[in-house]
């Protein structure tokens, strides 16, 4: 079929970075399209070298490519010159494998993680030569779909997708694949656009916005529901895959030419976490726990570093020292053979039950930074968000990396958490303060890197309800920060942009009526929001005021308990009744223990899907579920996690104080 | 301590990558391949590789040049150098591909040192084989040519006409022609392309290919890693 490539290599020269745009990736898959096959483009919208490594698109590609009704192929959002060139030459999106132009695809997929990349749909649609508006698409355009943790809630772009797919996709892209080939291969005049999407609205997991309605009243949404069509169901739920043993992809991951971020391979270890951090939408959403069998992880480690010649293995998941029998795992990959040596890193949100004793076996190819993320100032605070990590704790980890050899370590902290006083805010500096003091006692001149971002509550948390801090609110604090930290010899304090947490604070909670804000945004040139060299503050803030929509109105107001949310028709499986008791819970500075080692607090996750966690130990690990009141230190191994620093999203727009 | 002397190519699609990407193909394509490559000591151990000029992106190239450094072990009992060669092209993406190998002492110079001059073969538009020949003619008649280049941030303007060892036409096409070019790389590299900009800047070049990375001693001319010398295994053998 048609490809770009001799034209884009004409100016490919004059770009910056052409290797975003040429493929061949060891693992890439050239598929052969057919008429019968249903070809999907699975676009990753932001640059090559974030969306590259997306293990959620990679799984995806696999699964579509090994199907016999299905093929996929991949592509980024271009950077402005790139886009700039484009236009210029009327030359459309196209993928990098075989550099097809996307309008010549079935399905365009996007995988949104973050909102700042609302904007780069649209844009992305508009290279496509597709209709923004799903309304203005006809049988001759593809199929618009959206997946990812953004996905539970997609109002403020719902006008602009065709589906919503909720939860893991692992199964549901194949129904999808199924519905849309069959519908290809029968005269099309059987059924219309609308009709199909009306089929695809059946599958479970899966949300059609043009077949449901929302009707505002004095300013507020007061429904949202579906439209006459039978069929629709009320409240879409999200799919889960039962067993991430039966699903060992990616099996070839892509190994780019060219540097991305998380330049390694990347292997999941586990699905869902229950230590119910209040402010985290990822351990809420994707519960309950799905471990993968430890023999698996082991041959998947093993097959991946001899395929890619990696050097580096991260054992992914959302607190990858939780999983069962990882001490197994570890010693197993740092043992294979092999003339080259490893370094294997566990994104880890624990600061409490693990010991640092491996961090050094663990990275024998090259040591990268060690980072905790205490994420509150203060213990009470810590109760409040339920990330139960003492001073000690932190201490404890802090004393074990600096006395191995490490210099410099970096902690990650949340500014704007609710009940939040000037005392939690500063007691992010004494933690910092005492972390030097412990470093000085092996180093002449340790440093601790501090990172602070901005809390913006998410959907189906328990601070869904919470009002968010303003934007004034947030730089008081930075301020505050910035001043003592100035008086602190070797703390280096970074800060997200106030501004940009305002936005995502928009729309992490918004509704339809922001659909003409991101088309204003858009239009203006508002693209790559997510990049502090494009980010602008005042594009947002003029396309609200001219429709009329008030930023306290989307962001900083609490919520009640009877206000209908935007997100009520969609479920991640979550009790509303369990979030609201979290929340009142956190309140009352109440923490909760681990679900998988105590009684079951009936979140919803597990009883609604009746799936149990799948996790092969019975006892919880050393330092306790979530780490209170057991000592750190034994038999002289100090507990500590092992991270990697992996907000690249939300640390691009930030603010650098030495 | 010996060093595994490669020359690869950099052809196709794959030319828009860096130099330092470039690298770190080499890195994992060495481990991929099994090679135990020496590592650097210290906090953050790096394998022991090095090339020869940067080549830069877009540009495409048959004279490329890497050295690996090994321990004397691997050059014991099991050494084959058509087995390493052959492992070697496994691990390479499309369009790099081995064109000879050999083995050299560690002592001598680096590569980018050794390097004095390299000939290019550029594809050229926007002229004929007429119109360039005058071109040409005036370049080699003319005693200096200076030229602009920017420095750590200062333009320096510099004479770069004794770098300018030969310039010939090696093909006429309807819309310009291919040239085949020396160019020496002291004290700085001379591009092909500041080179043609800088003479006529209507000349367009379309395709650059580095043929060549040479050392210069008296009339001599010496590659690195001479095809003929240290031939690569034939393809079939590769398969």
């Amino acid at each position: 079929m048609s490809s770009l490539w001799v034209e884009l290599e004409q100016f490919l020269n004059e770009i910056e970075k052409p290797a975003r745009y040429i493929g061949g990736e060891d693992g890439m898959i050239c598929p052969e399209h057919s008429p019968e096959k249903a070809s999907w483009l699975l676009i990753y919208p932001d640059t090559y070298e974030i969306g590259l490594p997306n293990q959620g698109l990679q799984i995806l590609y696999e699964i579509l490519n090994e199907r016999d009704d299905s093929v996929a192929e991949r592509s980024y959002a271009p950077w402005v010159d790139m886009s700039r060139e484009m236009r210029k030459r009327n030359i459309p999106l196209f993928s990098v494998d075989t550099h097809r132009p996307a309008e010549d695809f079935d399905i365009l997929a996007f995988n949104l993680s973050a909102e700042l990349v609302y904007t780069n749909l649209l844009e992305c649609l508009d290279l496509s030569n597709v209709p923004l508006y799903s309304k203005d698409r006809n049988e001759g355009h593809p199929i618009v779909i959206a997946g990812g943790h953004c996905t539970y809630n997609p109002e403020p772009f719902a006008d602009f997708i065709d589906l919503a797919v909720l939860g893991d996709g692992e199964e549901v892209v194949g129904e999808i694949s199924e519905i849309f080939s069959q519908w290809k291969s029968e005269p099309q005049a059987e059924m219309n656009r609308k009709e199909l999407l009306q089929k695809f609205a059946e599958l479970p997991g899966v949300y059609v916005p043009s077949l449901y309605e929302a009707t505002f009243s004095n300013g507020r949404l007061v429904s949202i529901s579906p439209k006459a069509e039978k069929n629709i169901p009320n409240i879409v739920e999200k799919r889960t895959i039962s067993d991430l043993g039966a699903w060992p992809y990616p099996k070839n991951q892509l190994v780019p030419l060219t540097e991305v971020v998380h330049d390694r391979l990347n292997v999941e270890i586990f699905r869902g976490c229950t230590r119910g951090c209040r402010f985290c939408q990822a351990g809420m959403i994707t519960r309950p726990v799905r471990e993968r069998p430890q023999e698996q992880v082991v041959s998947m480690v093993k097959k991946g570093l001899e395929r890619t010649g990696y050097d580096e293995v991260s054992l992914t998941s959302l607190s990858s020292a939780d999983f069962s029998g990882i001490e197994n795992v570890v010693s197993e990959v740092m043992t294979q053979d092999g003339c080259s040596p490893v370094s294997l890193s566990l994104p880890s949100l624990r600061v409490d039950a693990f010991t640092v004793g491996t961090a050094s076996q663990m990275q024998q190819a090259r040591r990268t930074g060690l980072t905790f993320a205490p994420e509150a100032g203060t213990w009470r605070l810590r109760q409040v968000i339920n990330k139960l990590i003492s001073d000690d704790d932190l201490f404890g980890a802090v004393e074990s990396a600096y006395s191995q050899g490490w210099r410099r370590v970096k902690l990650y902290f949340l500014i704007g958490l609710p009940t939040e006083t000037d005392d939690d805010t500063l007691g992010i500096v004494r933690l910092a303060e005492k972390t030097l003091e412990i470093g000085r006692k092996y180093h002449k001149n340790p440093s601790v890197t501090v990172s602070v971002g901005g809390f913006v509550p998410k959907p189906d948390t328990p601070f869904q309800w919470f009002g968010q801090n303003t934007e004034e609110e947030l730089l008081r604090k930075i301020y505050l920060l910035r001043d003592a930290a100035k008086k602190v010899k070797g703390l280096k304090l970074k800060w997200h942009d106030s501004r940009a947490t305002v936005v995502e604070g928009i729309l992490s909670r918004g509704d339809r009526r922001l659909a003409p804000v991101l088309e204003k945004v858009w239009k203006m040139g508002g693209v790559f929001q997510e990049w502090s060299e494009h980010f602008n503050v005042d594009l947002w803030k003029t396309s609200m005021d001219e429709e009329g929509l008030l930023i306290e109105d989307f962001s900083y107001r609490h919520r009640e308990l009877d206000e209908v949310l935007p997100w009520d028709h969609l479920s991640a499986g979550l009790h509303k009744d369990f979030l609201w008791q979290d929340w009142r819970d956190a309140l009352d500075n109440l923490g909760l223990e681990d679900c998988r080692w105590t009684p079951c607090y009936d979140c919803g996750a597990c009883t609604g899907y009746g799936i149990e966690h799948v996790v092969a130990s019975a006892v919880p690990p050393a330092g306790g579920s979530q780490g209170t009141g057991v000592s750190l230190i034994q038999e002289n191994e100090i507990k500590v996690a092992i991270s990697q620093p992996e907000k690249v999203n939300g640390l691009q727009v930030s603010g650098v104080n030495e | 301590m010996r060093c595994l002397r490669v020359r690869y190519t950099k052809l196709g699609k794959i030319r828009f990558i860096g130099h330092r990407d470039v690298a770190r193909i080499w890195e994992r394509s060495l481990r991929k391949a099994n090679i135990p490559v020496l590592y650097s000591q210290g906090f953050s151990p790096h394998p022991r590789i090095s090339f020869g000029l940067a080549l830069p992106t877009g540009f495409e190239s048959e004279a490329e040049y890497v050295d690996v450094y090994l321990g004397e072990d691997f050059f014991l009992d099991a050494f084959d150098e058509k087995i390493i060669q052959e492992n070697i092209n496994k691990a390479l993406p499309s369009g790099m591909d081995v064109l000879a190998i050999g083995i050299f002492p560690t002592s001598g110079d680096s590569l980018q040192e050794a390097v004095d001059a390299c000939v290019w073969e550029v594809r050229v538009s926007g002229t004929s084989f007429e119109e360039f020949e005058v071109i040409r003619k005036k370049l080699f008649s003319s005693d200096s040519l200076s030229i602009e280049r920017e420095r750590k941030g200062k333009i320096l303007v510099e004479d770069v006409r004794s770098q300018v060892h030969s310039m010939d036409i090696t093909e006429d096409h309807i819309d310009g022609v291919t040239i085949l070019t020396e160019l020496g790389t002291k004290p700085r590299v001379l591009r092909p392309t500041d080179l043609l900009k800088r003479i006529n800047s209507e000349l367009r070049t379309i395709r650059v290919l580095r043929k060549e990375q040479l050392t210069l001693q008296g009339n001599q001319r010496i590659e690195p890693l001479s095809i003929e010398l240290h031939p690569a295994a034939p393809a079939e053998v590769l398969a």
